[in-house]
């Protein structure tokens, strides 16, 4: 195969990973690496890197809408983002010393993770449970537009919000994902955010995790910039035409699928961990 | 918060939406143009991914990168369009930086520097 004809393949791959996982909300790092790896025999490292770049391609993208809209708290994302760029950055140090069969496996069982979170699209109910100290204190405190006028809702557990988006940040450095799930569980059960607030920051501070890991991926040589190229313009275009389509899409039933098929590619992953292929 | 936080709050998300979305366009022609020349030799056999072997020392660094794509070749225009597309979120926080200076907010100047000051050691490679 020359460089044209693989080009083309993987830049369609990425073109249908951008597609589903704009519909879906479940992200590109966490079908671009199964897609690079399992279909294309891409070395996990390289698909790492790779994947990193395409997450803030598209969060960026995405963010720059959702904040238009007024969502999202740049405060609670501004200060959670200590935690996570942290983390970014303890999580791809240790990479550099994990076995890549433990990366896989883990990559697996994250994958695992992320299509359950997925289906079970399960909100916590929103009751006010008043201002919080620490919270008042960061001015975190805000409002998100509803169809009645603004809303007002109050921040809480910050400690534990700080603690999982530390993990989350771990997470995005050791296998070039967006994290995107871990982030929006911690807003939306510890923190107590109204959901859309947390899934829209959430997007937000994506970009700025990956951003951290990126840049040591890159100088470590990770980066390929043959493979980048496809995969980069394939997600971003996938991504806009998915944002298009949402609106009139079936979202529950593609959401059930694609969490199916990212079940499988989990199951694969670990397999192929475990034997040592990967 | 008073209304007043709140409209400068909006008009700031207005300002980095736009700068997201500035810094995501430019890298992708960046990266498109560095392809268009890497594919032109397109009869080559492709690069075996299956075995990592990591980039050469010029597509790794800044300067190299900026060497390579000044000499117009094809993999260092790409890497230069990646460093753009990494350096956007840098940019978002950098400018977040100036919009809190301006709402007076020192607690958030502080902590976007922070955030800042991290993005930035990575970028120059992190202890890796």
């Amino acid at each position: 195969m020359n460089t044209l004809e693989f080009t083309a393949f993987v830049g369609a791959g990425a073109l249908l990973a951008g597609f589903l996982g704009s519909l879906t909300g479940l992200g590109g790092g966490v079908v671009i690496v199964p897609l690079l790896t399992l279909v294309f025999g891409v070395d996990i490292r390289y698909a790492i890197g790779v994947a990193l770049i395409s997450v803030i391609a598209t969060s960026s993208g995405a963010a720059a809408a959702y904040v238009r809209e007024g969502y999202s708290n740049v405060r609670v994302a501004m200060f959670l983002e200590i935690a996570t760029t942290v983390g970014a950055l303890v999580g791809a140090a240790v990479a550099l010393h994990l076995r890549v069969s433990v990366i896989a496996i883990l990559f697996g069982l994250v994958l695992i993770y992320s299509a359950y979170a997925s289906i079970r699209q399960n909100p916590y109910p929103t009751e006010d449970l008043g201002p919080d100290r620490i919270a008042s204190w960061l001015r975190m405190d805000s409002t998100y537009p509803t169809p009645n006028g603004l809303q007002s809702y109050h921040v809480r557990g910050v400690p534990l919000g700080f603690g999982l988006m530390f993990g989350a940040g771990a997470l995005s450095g050791l296998l070039g994902i967006g994290s995107g799930a871990v982030k929006v569980l911690a807003m939306d059960k510890a923190m107590k955010l109204p959901f859309k607030v947390s899934t829209t920051t959430s997007n937000f501070m994506i970009g700025v995790t990956a951003a951290a890991s990126a840049g040591i991926y890159l100088s470590r040589g990770y980066v390929d910039p043959g493979l980048a190229m496809p995969v980069m313009l394939g997600v971003l275009a996938g991504s806009l035409a998915g944002a298009r389509v949402l609106a009139v899409a079936q979202v529950r039933v593609l959401r059930l699928v694609f969490s199916i098929v990212i079940g499988f590619l989990a199951i694969e992953m670990i397999y192929n961990g475990l034997t040592g292929k990967l | 918060m008073g209304s007043a936080l709140q409209q400068s709050d909006q008009r700031i998300d207005e300002i980095l939406g736009r700068l997201l979305r500035t810094g995501v366009a430019l890298a992708a022609l960046v990266v498109f143009v560095g392809g268009a020349v890497y594919l032109n030799r397109h009869y080559l056999p492709v690069t075996n991914y299956h075995v990592f072997q990591g980039e050469p020392p010029e597509l790794r660094t800044i300067s190299g990168i900026l060497r390579e794509s000044l000499a117009f070749r094809g993999r260092g225009l790409i890497q230069l369009g990646l460093l753009i597309l990494i350096a956007t979120p840098v940019a978002r926080v950098a400018f977040s930086v100036f919009a809190f200076l301006y709402q007076g907010d020192r607690k958030y100047v502080l902590f976007t520097l922070v955030v800042l000051g991290l993005l930035v050691f990575s970028l120059l490679g992190g202890c890796g």
